[in-house]
């Protein structure tokens, strides 16, 4: 399912030097869970998005693994600290090997 | 073939003890997964927070959020899900504080399980049932 993934990210623009802000994520994606069977009764294998991590100016602020009992469009909430002016990246793994990257920045008054 | 009243109770306990059994399976995959990030280390209550809804209407998708100031990974674990392993988030560096939020998915009423491992190598474990209406499994 590497078509119709969509990242998106809430960064604020600006922050104070070692402020703690707050990010959300979304990614559109199915995240079929294996579980589930289709019309036939066979079993859909799964196929969802198994890591995601977050950095900042290549330091690492979060990274979560993931399993099928995630919700479709996997959404996350959590802080990170800014020390200086920089880039987050953002960096979704999928099963099938695609890899969805998203990046912002953010500048330290 | 006669059964007497002594095979006949035999019997029965046996039946019932297999219909028990896939309820059991379950419990203990997520005992299992426990242990898996624990190392069979014991669990403290109290210095980890799981805000989770009390009644989730759509089994699909159910806010939770865990927090535990000083952690360094979290796993979440649904015991009711066939596959009980839910999320680990490990925290870096330059996390703000040592909470998230995600949607997550589950099959029926149950508890969910958040165990956090501290910077000091203890865990901490908090759980909280969640009365679900309708099973996020498809089926």
């Amino acid at each position: 399912m590497a078509s119709g993934v969509k990242p998106r990210v809430k960064v604020p623009k600006t922050a104070a030097a070692g402020e703690t802000i707050t990010i959300k994520t979304l990614i559109s994606h199915k995240m079929e869970s294996g579980q589930r069977k289709d019309s036939d009764g066979n079993l859909i294998p799964q196929s969802i998005i198994n890591t995601f991590t977050c950095d900042f100016n290549g330091q690492n602020v979060i990274s979560v693994e993931l399993h099928g009992a995630i919700s479709t469009n996997p959404y996350f909430q959590f802080e990170a600290t800014v020390p200086e002016s920089g880039d987050f990246t953002f960096t979704w793994n999928d099963d099938d090997g695609s890899t969805y990257t998203d990046t912002k920045s953010i500048a330290v008054s | 073939m006669n059964f007497t009243r002594r095979d006949a109770l035999v019997i029965g306990a046996g039946a019932f003890t297999a219909a028990l059994l896939p309820i059991q399976a379950f419990a203990s995959l997520a005992d299992d997964a426990e242990a898996a990030f624990t190392g069979g280390a014991a669990t403290t209550d109290g210095g980890i927070e799981l805000t989770a809804p009390e009644i989730a209407e759509n089994g699909n998708t159910v806010p939770v959020a865990v927090s535990a100031p000083g952690a360094v990974s979290i796993i979440l674990i649904a015991a009711g899900n066939p596959n009980p392993d839910v999320a680990t988030f490990n925290f870096g560096p330059l996390s703000g504080s040592q909470s998230a939020s995600t949607r997550i998915r589950l099959a029926g009423t149950q508890d969910v399980v958040a165990i956090a491992k501290m910077a000091d190598g203890s865990f901490a474990r908090a759980a909280s049932t969640v009365k679900v209406t309708i099973g996020g499994c498809g089926g």
